[in-house]
């Protein structure tokens, strides 16, 4: 504790300085005062006296100091000294100024803008309790090239005995109508186990969540819903509890309220939005009663590991576990499908897939500020060498380098935390209007704030800048040749030839940098210009799809749409009442997986159903090729309507109606991959599942991208939608449409067949088109952004440097003038000095370039990362930039009159 | 006559024994006293005793109050705190270890 005491004492005495000095100089003169007047008495003359007794005493200025030193506070004071000279200093040229901290706002701000988003969503962990133990568990078959198959209700019973976790919970995502309110609405549904909350370890707002313990068959009537729609549909009832919702004709218990903020952990926004959860241990009616192993009916679990536990034991377990089922049930699991259970971090999970994205960013934004700081730099030692002779002066009169040095490192770091502090401010007034820039699939959106982290960054950011920035001239100052700047001084100073030689490199850098940005952000550029331009093998134009979803009740019998005949009949009415609204010249029906492009919607399906897997006839039924495809379930008119061709055999007719035998049409790629060399029509496929009926493929269409821009030849059936007993559906519809009326006629005519049916999502295809772009767009436009920020800084940093060196050579060029040298030669001269740096400048960008492009190749469409173009095209533009920022000082140069040149000292 | 400096690091040893023995003083008097007791032999540049208060003063060793002298003087008046006699023991052990030390160093043949 004795350091305690010490730092209140030294404390006290920073507090009470100038009571200090007043008590030391008054203790002091007293002392001289005695000992003179101890002399005197002794018989000495006064002065004499007095002279004696200071010789006694020793240098009293030199002792104050010490005292004073030996308090340990002498730094605040020159600390003191320092930014109350260099605010002085900066306020005396408040341009120079006021353009270095908007530089580094502007860096420092964006760069602490995307940092809050990683902070948001990389860094801090999920918002539930101990969220390291959470995980995700998948079932994979390698063997079969597929991922993410799902999981059957006997192998979640294995993972919940295994041990290995606390609770593990399967997740179905499915959309649920609910009414009762005004309007039926398209609810958001996770269907979890009734451990689901237990195991996230949250508590509702409201009421209860669902007894961990309990077993009972079928669903439970009992629903937790979100603060959302507690809000939206229910008017923030606080009588909830004692209400009933109904969806798809079944009637749940309200018995909690989740809290605002609270996102179920999912990957895509729709799985995130979740509004109501019911439970149930997921067998006995609507599901199978304990189905098979084979039966993966549970899409992916969620599970919490045993304390203690880390992810990777965790993984060796589960390896364990398989091998042991592996040889108890050798039928269900096949030696060459290879099964594995995968347990995966819940974060990684949540957002996996924006890891790189952001990091680029992340990185690209911290380059613009290193170019920020590089800038700020130039303009330093521009303005140190204008201040050569007042640092020379300061040195000679015996000042120590170090002071010199901690004084500009105090100017410099001024500069920064006033542009750090700016760009915080812009940034907390301007957030409103950023947020909505970001992709919507964004994970943890709501997160994003402006914590104490961020603030700690952008201070850290800032100290960090002011010293890079800072240092360079700081040093300078340090090797400044005190005769030399004193001589100087008189004629102007140019500064030395150290110093030049310094802020070329500078400038070097800066072009090195933005060199870099460029070349990535044109890679970004020309990803996002093919895949524009990637033929789509389907006509989105004129195209607007509306959505619906028919009810799926737990009692089968209760189920008006309950099969495919029972539905068929609705499909109809709804598809001849579409061609007489107004405009409408074809119309179409699909299951929602039929609307091209909706990443949302296939990533839900995949979520609610997983994967597709067939088997084919007259093959092993695991056989070792990849059999996942793509389907969607249409009408004979959605190929017309898209503009897919036909290219063999024939679409669906009327007859082909759930009496006969399904049947399906493929495309090309789909053809091809499982029927090579041999003609696809009359073969046979059905899905991977037991009782799947077979299916014969009747036609073969040409391929086109409905999946995904970037995947070419994905593998698609399309099956009759009267055959199938689809229930998330899409109506198409083609023509000159009023998309603002289009909704509403629809909604009418739809609920003029069945009333309680929602419609939703109403989207014209070229939108649909676009925002699958979304994310690119995003990543593009902001590094694009940057870049031309950076190319922008680079121009005025060479700009800069050249416009200098003419303005310091002013008297040498107006000799050249007057002895006759041609104004071209003139130009020439500084042309070739600019270049000069901005070839080094590039060719260092360059090779910098090459390795930053390799790092993302992943984000990469059509174009390699060493793309000569792309490589060629930043080059010739950086010089071009470099030649007219030098172009303008060369024409000053040649404007130079002898005659005031050189009457110019 | 002749004065020797003081040994280094002794000041501080000087200074804490002056004041247990004659509980409070300013630093004229500490001066003096040093110089007096060691019949002057020992000569403190008197100046150099405040850097070393200020030192003692952060150690929490004395403290310092205002007062007055017998001639109606203000003066700072120096007091031992109880640390300072702590650290007056440390000071004399050390000092009689390294000066048995030298002693047996010169007496040895």
């Amino acid at each position: 504790m004795e350091w305690l005491g010490e730092w209140t004492r030294r404390l006290g005495m920073l507090l009470h300085r100038r009571q200090f000095d007043a008590d030391l100089e008054e203790e002091m003169r007293m002392h001289l005062e005695l000992r003179q007047q101890e002399q005197i008495e002794s018989g000495i003359p006064a002065d004499e006296a007095r002279a004696a007794a200071r010789r006694r005493f020793g240098n009293t200025m030199h002792l104050k100091e010490e005292s004073h030193i030996a308090w340990g506070w002498e730094w605040i004071e020159s600390l003191a000294q320092d930014v109350g000279y260099g605010l002085r200093s900066l306020r005396k040229s408040p341009g120079f100024a006021c353009t270095i901290i908007l530089t580094l706002a502007l860096g420092i701000g964006a760069t602490t803008a995307i940092f809050s988003v990683v902070d948001a969503t990389l860094l801090r962990p999920l918002p539930f309790p101990e969220p390291e133990r959470l995980v995700i568990i998948q079932d994979d078959l390698p063997g079969v090239g597929a991922r993410d198959v799902g999981m059957s209700e006997p192998e979640w019973q294995d993972l919940q005995r295994s041990g290995i976790f606390e609770y593990v919970s399967p997740t179905w995502f499915d959309e649920n109508n609910l009414t009762g309110s005004s309007e039926p609405a398209r609810v958001r549904v996770l269907i979890v186990a009734p451990t689901y909350f237990a195991l996230l370890g949250v508590k509702p707002q409201l009421g209860r969540t669902f007894n961990p313990e309990d077993h009972s068959p079928g669903l439970i009537p009992e629903v937790v819903i979100s603060d959302g729609l507690w809000k939206r549909l229910f008017g923030a009832d606080a009588h909830i509890l004692e209400k009933s919702v109904r969806m798809d004709t079944d009637l749940y218990r309200v018995v909690g309220v989740m809290p605002p903020g609270f996102d179920a952990p999912g990957r895509i926004v729709e799985e995130r939005n979740i509004e109501v959860w019911p439970a149930t241990s997921f067998y006995g009616l609507p599901m199978p009663d304990h189905p098979t192993r084979g039966r993966r009916n549970l899409p992916t679990a969620i599970a919490r590991l045993k304390t203690g536990l880390t992810v990777a034991q965790a993984q060796s377990r589960l390896d364990a576990l398989v091998a042991s089922l592996q040889k108890e049930f050798p039928g269900d699991y096949p030696p060459q499908s290879a099964w594995t259970l995968r347990s995966v971090p819940l974060q990684e999970r949540v957002v996996g897939n924006v890891r790189e994205p952001l990091i680029l960013l992340l990185s690209v934004v911290t380059l613009v500020l290193l170019i920020g700081c590089v800038n700020a730099a130039n303009l330093l030692l521009a303005r140190a060498s204008a201040r050569g002779r007042e640092m020379a002066v300061r040195q000679a009169l015996g000042a120590a380098r170090k002071r010199l040095i901690a004084q500009l490192l105090t100017e410099s770091l001024l500069l920064s935390l006033a542009g750090g502090i700016t760009g915080l401010l812009i940034l907390f007034f301007a957030k409103d209007l950023l947020l909505p820039l970001l992709p919507e699939n964004l994970p943890r959106l709501t997160d994003i704030s402006i914590s104490w982290s961020v603030v700690l960054f952008a201070a850290m950011a800032s100290v960090f800048t002011g010293v890079i920035f800072g240092l360079v001239p700081a040093l300078h100052t340090g090797r400044v040749d005190l005769t030399n700047a004193l001589k100087q001084g008189a004629r102007g100073s140019t500064g030395s030839g150290d110093q030049a030689r310094t802020r070329r490199m500078l400038v070097v850098t800066e072009f090195a940098l933005s060199l870099v940005l460029m070349v990535a952000a044109g890679l970004l550029l020309r990803s996002f210009w093919d895949l524009l331009r990637v033929p789509l093998g389907f006509h989105p134009e004129n195209v607007m799809a509306v959505r619906t979803r028919l009810p799926d009740p737990n009692d089968p019998k209760a189920d008006l749409y309950g099969t495919a005949e029972k539905e068929a009949p609705f499909l109809r009415e709804l598809l001849r009442r579409a061609r007489t609204l107004p405009g409408v010249e074809e119309a179409a029906i699909g299951d929602t997986a039929a609307i091209p492009l909706d990443q949302s919607l296939q990533d839900l399906k995949r979520i609610s159903e997983g994967q597709y897997l067939v088997t084919f006839e007259g093959r092993d039924a695991l056989g070792d090729q990849p059999s996942v495809v793509e389907r969607s379930c249409v009408t004979a008119e959605y190929f017309h309507l898209m503009g897919i061709p036909l290219l063999r055999g024939r679409l669906f007719e009327d007859a082909d109606n759930n009496k006969f035998p399904q049947v399906a049409v493929i495309n090309e790629a789909f053809a091809r991959t499982y029927w090579p060399n041999r003609d696809a029509l009359g073969k046979r496929f059905r899905r991977n599942r037991e009782g799947s009926p077979w299916i014969t493929v009747i036609g073969v269409t040409a391929n086109a991208r409905t999946t995904s821009l970037e995947r070419a030849g994905v593998p698609q059936a399309y099956l009759d939608i009267y055959q199938t007993n689809e229930k998330r559906l899409a109506i198409f519809l083609r023509g000159h449409l009023d998309t603002a009326l289009i909704p509403d006629e629809v909604r009418k005519q739809v609920q003029s067949v069945d009333a309680t049916l929602p419609l939703s999502g109403a989207q014209t295809l070229t939108e649909t088109v676009s925002a699958s772009l979304a994310e690119r767009r995003f990543s593009m436009e902001v590094v694009g952004l940057f870049a031309l920020t950076a190319l922008l800084l680079a121009g005025m940093g060479i700009y800069g440097v050249v416009s200098y060196t003419v303005s310091a050579r002013t008297h040498e060029i107006g000799i050249r003038i007057a002895l006759g040298a041609r104004r071209q030669n003139i130009v020439s001269t500084v042309l070739k000095q600019g270049l000069q740096l901005a070839v080094v400048g590039a060719g260092v960008g360059f090779a910098g370039a090459l390795v930053v492009s390799r790092l993302m190749a992943g984000l990469l469409y059509g174009v390699k990362p060493t793309d000569p173009l792309t490589f060629a095209g930043v080059t010739v533009l950086f010089i071009g930039v470099a030649l007219l920022a030098c172009y303008i000082p060369a024409r000053r140069a040649t404007q130079i009159d002898p005659i005031v040149a050189l009457r110019h000292e | 006559m002749h004065r020797d400096e003081i040994p280094p690091g002794t000041l501080y040893l000087l200074i804490l024994k002056t004041l247990a023995r004659s509980g409070e003083m300013h630093g004229y008097e500490i001066a003096n006293s040093i110089q007096r007791i060691s019949q002057d032999v020992l000569q403190v540049e008197e100046g150099s005793l405040y850097p070393a208060l200020q030192r003692m003063l952060i150690k929490g060793w004395v403290t310092a109050e205002w007062g007055t002298t017998a001639e109606n003087r203000r003066a700072r008046y120096y007091r031992l705190t109880a640390a300072g006699r702590k650290q007056l023991e440390v000071e004399v052990r050390q000092f009689e270890r390294v000066i048995g030390a030298i002693t047996r160093v010169i007496a040895a043949v």
